[in-house]
């Protein structure tokens, strides 16, 4: 079987897995929409001061989903045995990682992705605002979940990797946070943002290449 | 020399600096050196047990 | 290349660095007693008040030499953890976890000096611009790495991926050391590594020079320090730590 092949397969098996336990994919959302919720009922509904904020309301609120879906990425295959199948097949275990990752991001990010715009709403995000929304998050989700995998196969391992998953993880995600904030502010105040969307596609091709594989040398630490 | 101490009115800035500095500096070194005392003792003990029972022992 | 591996290997063997770095403990004690009161004396006593900041500006002589040692600690960690993974050194191990803890000391003195320099010169005891916000994110990156290693259970497998978690943190270091290039920040420019010369009067720089070795030294000194203890534990059953305890 060619890598290519491997790949493909493997994307197809996760993306089934996943499809078995659709509720398990509302999860994230509800807590994406629930997050956003909470913001103007914690700082007051005044229009203004919502609109000011959304930018860094929305992108808050999908990392920390995107976190917390996180241990979904290698957790069953680790319980059952699989993990460690991956690890010791003949296919490059960074293409494997890769294959899962953007399984994971099919199933979180992108519904992430797509209900965004209507929660932006919520906030009262000007429209002008709404497509770079969009691209930002569709840039920066991906970076999201490829970094966050290096800090899975860190801690696959261990119990409570939960909270020790946050520390490692949540540093690496700020860049990513603090670009993708600020893209969508500046195109609400009407501003370039070609800058910010290019740093952000920057992040996403660095993540692509080194990602999987810090990851695959992690897994193996981890399995050892 | 009172005037060195009140760093002309900034007395509270330089001289908190400088304790935080000094205070979590020491407190380091310190933790090393105890960590380092205490295996020492630890295996030291353990000799000195081994040592024991194996006189006993003979 | 040869005589670097030579030299990586030598310092490799547990025994080997136990007992040098004991010989060179009192040595470098000493320089860091001369560079420390000599820095001091003359940052905090001889060297003029700026004719800005007054007073306030003797920070520096605690705040930079912090701010350079977290990175500089960092780098060295990073080192250490491509030499034990590439070339399998538990000595590098070793000194990753023990330089760890020192490394978020100075981060954490250069926020909390920072902070204290920044209420008087620019009013606030915090802001979030690149530099501040850089140098935190190093500092939770540090505790980041303490935790996971405190975390694993199996030493070995610790060490390993602790080493993977800092070589993929590294990338924080320049947005830290760039960020007042790139980004408009309150946090002033390079002030002193720069490439046409640093930009302050000379009785003002060498005590920060010398701020700078004495920090240096104290890095070396308690990471040796705390790499014996490490090391004692580790090897605790082995002959040559009987040996050496069993025979004072």
């Amino acid at each position: 079987m060619s890598v290519w092949q491997a790949f493909i397969e493997l994307l197809k098996r996760d993306l089934r897995l996943a499809m078995r336990r659709r509720a398990e994919i509302a999860n994230p959302l509800l807590f994406f929409v629930m997050v956003i919720v909470l913001f103007p009922l914690g700082v007051g509904a005044e229009p203004n001061l919502l609109e000011r904020m959304s930018a860094g309301v929305v992108w808050v609120a999908a990392l920390l989903a995107a976190l917390l879906t996180l241990d979904s990425i290698f957790r069953s295959d680790f319980e059952d045995g699989t993990l460690e199948q991956l690890l010791l097949s003949a296919q490059p275990l960074s293409v494997m990682v890769l294959a899962k990752v953007v399984a994971h991001w099919l199933v979180t990010g992108l519904p992430l992705l797509l209900v965004a715009p209507l929660l932006a709403m919520l906030l009262g995000m000007k429209s002008e605002a709404m497509g770079t929304l969009m691209l930002s998050l569709l840039l920066g989700t991906p970076v999201l979940s490829l970094i966050g995998a290096i800090g899975v196969a860190l801690t696959v391992g261990l119990r409570r990797a939960g909270v020790i998953l946050s520390l490692l993880v949540l540093p690496l995600y700020v860049p990513v946070l603090i670009f993708g904030a600020a893209a969508v502010d500046a195109a609400a105040s009407g501003l370039p943002v070609s800058g910010q969307l290019y740093i952000l596609a920057a992040f996403l091709v660095l993540a692509l290449s080194l990602a999987p594989v810090a990851a695959a040398s992690a897994l193996r630490i981890s399995l050892s | 020399m009172s005037e060195f101490f009140h760093m002309g009115g900034y007395a509270l800035y330089v001289w908190g600096s400088v304790g935080v500095t000094a205070v979590v500096m020491i407190a380091i070194a310190a933790a090393a050196i105890l960590r380092h005392r205490r295996e020492l003792c630890r295996i030291s003990r353990r000799l000195r047990r081994e040592r024991k029972m194996y006189e006993s022992q003979a | 290349m040869n005589s670097f591996m030579k030299w990586i290997h030598k310092w490799g063997s547990p025994p080997w660095f136990y007992r040098v770095s004991g010989m060179m403990l009192p040595w470098l004690t000493g320089l860091f007693v001369i560079t420390l009161v000599y820095g001091l004396y003359a940052g905090l006593v001889l060297a003029p008040a700026d004719y800005q900041q007054g007073e306030s500006f003797r920070i520096i002589y605690v705040h930079v030499p912090a701010a350079w040692m977290g990175m500089f600690v960092y780098m060295v960690m990073a080192f250490a953890a491509v030499v034990h993974l590439v070339w399998r050194i538990k000595i590098a191990d070793v000194v990753l976890i023990s330089s760890a803890p020192i490394g978020a000391a100075f981060a954490f003195i250069a926020l909390v000096t920072g902070s204290l320099w920044g209420k008087p010169m620019w009013g606030t005891w915090w802001t979030w611009d690149a530099r501040l916000t850089s140098e935190l994110l190093l500092l939770f990156i540090y505790l980041g790495i303490i935790a996971l290693h405190s975390a694993v259970e199996d030493r070995q497998s610790a060490g390993r991926a602790t080493a993977v978690l800092t070589l993929v943190g590294v990338v924080n270091i320049p947005i830290i050391h760039y960020s007042v290039v790139w980004w408009n920040t309150l946090h002033q420019g390079t002030t002193v590594m720069r490439l046409d010369g640093p930009a302050i009067a000379a009785e003002m720089l060498w005590p920060l020079l010398s701020m700078a070795v004495a920090f240096k030294l104290y890095y070396v000194i308690v990471m040796m320090l705390s790499a014996r203890g490490e090391i004692l534990a580790r090897e605790r059953k082995s002959r040559w730590v009987r040996e050496l305890v069993g025979g004072e």
